[in-house]
């Protein structure tokens, strides 16, 4: 082998003579081909593959869409339409990434919940976990900003309440908001700002997501029981098997996506956003898209406008200090008998917030409100802490697939951890 | 197995009841009209469509500016070429500026969009007592009810009920939220001769002047449809053969 | 892989028939997809709405040219007087560097409409009004490289490789076109 070169296994010449210089292919047998998969993995693990696929088809309907877009006050609401019904399948690109924008949500939601249920935030994924929890909030902005773009009344009302919020912080609160706008209240700077990072915060989301796997493939995944594999015999290379099952999983995802897409694209939708923005009239009850108003709930379930705002940004920050706030040596819910109902109970509570924030803040809508955010707050807060102390988990099972025949070495990467019970 | 259904039908739950909560609070129940385009296979009844633009011209033009659509759209209500260059040509649109710099009008083309009834909103609102009849294009998509609401709008002037005062100026409509609406009733029976020897009462007129709405808003609906219904079929193929694969690759594994 | 060592006799060629057709479904699905991509590339329903323009002929006196506006390109429409139109056709339509005839190039002797972009390297000649420059052919002159059109609109002297384009078009009216 020459000196500079990578020794490259590959038989046919061009895919050989590229590999040597830069082992792009050997990476992905490595990565995609042979990579040691546990082989207990259930539906829930095809979720990360389906948000990559999701953003993938939000970058591509984008693009496709920004071609035609004007990013101006007086042009934006009407390019859209013009998308819709003078570019050629225009509203099929345009219901696709206004829908995405949901099942995107609705993937790295299943996809967090499956993390939180199974302990993949623990030891030694801590990292994947809180580069999880980053990707979500790039995920937050991009959508914020994405919606304001076609300037419904939505658009320009969901933005004024939502950059108005920041003047809750005490000295820089009105620097910050009048910095966002570009001016006094939101308007055509704030409208080609939020294009212009609409735009480009999903190819750092895309960075993100490559460290994010990145750091998966350093630990390995997961798996339903919790447990490290301890040998070839607990895995599977990831392709044929893995390719194999997640393209199941795509093809049924997309049936989903294209029943939304084709025959309720504004299900999802809020019709106020058909009417174009207009600065002196604003709507009886501004809400914004469905997958912010869990957040939106705990906002207004909190009657001080700072305190709104901190236990708000709260709620999805405390995530990132989630895998020292579970102290439990177990990691997969399956075997805490007394943290799962807590688990789904925090569940139940996280779609009555996302209920209660469609509602106007009145009543007894309040109360609900009120007491789902104590409960989302005390179940990181208070519940698991004191479980990882106090709660006798079931006993774990030896090992993924049957007792281990015969001895043999450990894969590396799959030394004996302190969470596993003998 | 229980456990993961359990979260399933919790999230799905929980998704399809938060996303019709939009319309909160106070809202007035709509009744449903069956139109042709209900349902997973509704089409747009042409003629009612058709009959719908004679009502959207004779009445609602008036006030109600269609500036998203072009006259060239009406070829999809199954108007001829003919037809729509007659139908712009009838509406002078203005042009301009011409080589002494000044506007003029000349005859509508059948790539113009609809002309507006007023130059801008102010002069809209200077002739309606203020009040500014809105743009109808997406009217169907941008209110909750879409043409069911349309309909049940334009047939819902009624007298008020006892002990309810009527302001200045404004109408009582038993479906308009609020239920005091600045634009009288618009649709008197027999007030639109049509082409086609339909009689002409406030029901019919309203049914098909909402159908033309709801054509107007979303016109790619029948196209899209008839892909979605040949996506999911071929989709529900693909997914039986994957997951055929998946089980002959997996058929060595204990799992 | 590991299931090959467990192949079953007929097994495999079951298998590898349903990967086939699973794998060519996928295919048609991909390829699928991106006809609509493509597609929204192509000019828009508005673009193609406005893809024919009407010109009135009877304001035109003779002598004089308009220019119009036609897929977002400059159209000459000249009014030729009967001593152009005879200059035109005193040429043999071989000695020239783009050999054509008047005839071929006119509808109607007095009517001439031509693509006003000049076929060297795409600027807008001058010659519309009587007092632009001509060019020693008394057509149009453009000032860009200097070549020289004469009143057919053809290429006579410098760098141009071809006559000025006729553009499709069609007589409504005596008095009426629609190009395109």
């Amino acid at each position: 082998m020459s000196i500079g070169l990578h020794n490259s296994e590959f038989k046919n010449p061009v895919v050989r003579w590229i590999d040597q210089r830069m082992p792009v292919f050997t990476m992905m047998q490595k990565e995609y081909g042979t990579f040691p998969t546990p082989k207990n993995f259930n539906y829930f693990w095809n979720f990360g593959a389906l948000a990559m696929v999701t953003l993938l088809i939000m970058i591509a309907t984008g693009i496709f869409l920004s071609m035609n877009y004007a990013a101006h006050t007086s042009l934006a609401f009407d390019s859209v339409e013009r998308i819709m019904r003078d570019v050629n399948f225009g509203w099929l690109i345009r219901y696709i990434h206004m829908n995405g924008a949901s099942m995107f949500f609705i993937v790295v939601y299943i996809h967090i919940f499956r993390g939180m249920y199974y302990g993949s935030y623990k030891a030694p994924r801590e990292l994947l976990w809180m580069l999880g929890v980053v990707i979500f909030l790039l995920m937050m902005a991009t959508a914020f900003m994405g919606y304001v773009l076609p300037w419904g009344q939505m658009s320009f009302w969901g933005a004024t309440v939502i950059t108005n919020l920041f003047s809750a912080f005490p000295v820089v609160g009105n620097f910050i908001v009048e910095l966002l706008w570009g001016g006094f209240s939101v308007d055509n700077p704030t409208l080609n700002r939020f294009f212009s990072l609409h735009y480009l915060l999903p190819f750092v989301i895309f960075g993100v997501v490559f460290l994010h796997v990145a750091a998966l493939h350093i630990t390995g995944s997961n798996n339903p029981l919790g447990i490290e594999p301890k040998g070839p015999q607990d895995t599977l290379p990831f392709h044929p098997y893995y390719t194999a099952k997640d393209s199941v999983g795509l093809v049924v995802y997309f049936i989903v996506f294209a029943v939304l897409v084709f025959f309720a694209p504004n299900y999802l939708g809020h019709p106020d956003n058909y009417i174009p923005a207009n600065p002196l009239v604003t709507p009886p009850h501004i809400v914004p898209e469905w997958y912010f108003l869990p957040y939106y709930a705990i906002l207004r379930a909190v009657p001080d406008k700072l305190g709104g705002v901190l236990l708000m940004f709260g709620s999805i920050l405390v995530w990132f200090v989630l895998p020292w706030l579970d102290r439990s040596p177990v990691r997969s819910m399956r075997f805490r008998p007394l943290a799962r109902p807590f688990f789904l109970l925090w569940t139940v509570c996280f779609l009555v917030l996302l209920w209660v924030g469609a509602k106007p803040a009145e009543g007894h809508y309040v109360l609900i409100a009120r007491i789902a955010t104590a409960y989302y707050f005390a179940y990181f807060l208070v519940i698991l802490p004191l479980l990882g102390r106090l709660e006798r988990p079931l006993p774990l099972p030896e090992s993924i697939s049957r007792p281990v025949l015969g001895g043999g070495p450990l894969p590396a990467g799959a030394a004996a951890k302190p969470m596993e019970k003998a | 197995m229980l456990r993961t259904s359990f979260k399933a039908l919790a999230l799905a739950i929980g998704l399809f009841a938060a996303a019709p909560a939009h319309a909160a609070g106070e809202a007035i129940a709509i009744p449903d009209t069956k139109f042709s385009f209900d349902g997973v296979f509704g089409t747009y009844d042409r003629a009612s469509a058709q009959r719908g633009f004679q009502v959207y011209k004779e009445v609602c033009a008036a006030c109600h500016s269609l500036r998203l659509l072009s006259y060239r759209n009406l070829r999809e209500l199954g108007l001829t070429e003919a037809q729509v260059e007659a139908i712009a040509a009838g509406y002078q649109i203005v042009d301009g500026p011409n080589d002494e710099g000044q506007m003029f009008e000349r005859a509508g083309r059948p790539a113009d969009r609809f002309r507006k009834p007023f130059a801008n909103d102010a002069a809209a609102r200077a002739a309606n007592n203020g009040a500014l009849p809105p743009d109808l294009s997406v009217m169907a998509k941008a209110r909750a009810g879409g043409a069911d609401y349309l309909y049940a709008l334009l047939i819902g002037y009624v007298d008020p009920p006892a002990g309810v005062t009527v302001m200045d100026g404004m109408h009582y409509n038993k479906y308009f939220p609020g239920y005091q609406i600045a634009m009288g009733a618009p649709l008197n029976p027999d007030q639109v001769d049509y082409a086609d020897g339909t009689k002409a009462t406030v029901e019919q007129m309203a049914r098909d002047v909402s159908t033309f709405l709801q054509w107007a808003a979303e016109p790619e609906l029948e196209q899209r449809r008839a892909l979605g219904v040949k996506i999911i079929i071929f989709l529900t193929i693909l997914a039986g053969l994957t997951y055929a694969v998946k089980r002959k690759v997996w058929a060595d594994v204990e799992h | 892989m590991a299931d090959t060592t467990q192949a079953a006799t007929d097994g495999a060629p079951r298998r590898d028939f349903l990967m086939l057709v699973t794998g060519a479904f996928a295919a048609v699905g991909v390829g699928a997809i991106a006809w609509p991509f493509i597609a929204s590339l192509q000019p828009a329903k508005d673009t193609l709405a406005l893809a024919s323009t009407d010109v009135d002929l009877a304001p035109i006196a003779e002598g004089q040219a308009v220019t119009v506006m036609w897929r977002g390109k400059p159209v000459f429409v000249r009014n030729r007087t009967a001593k152009e139109i005879e200059e035109a056709r005193a040429v043999p339509a071989n000695s020239l560097p783009d050999p054509a005839s008047d005839q071929s190039r006119v509808q109607k002797d007095q009517w001439l409409v031509l693509i006003g972009i000049c076929t060297h390297l795409g600027c807008v000649p001058t010659g519309q009004k009587a007092t632009d420059a001509r060019g020693e052919f008394g057509g149009w002159f453009c000032p860009c490289h200097g070549s020289h059109y004469d009143t057919s609109g053809r290429i006579r002297k410098g760098p141009a490789p071809r006559n000025l384009d006729v553009p499709q078009y069609a007589f409504t009216s005596d008095t009426k076109i629609k190009i395109g």
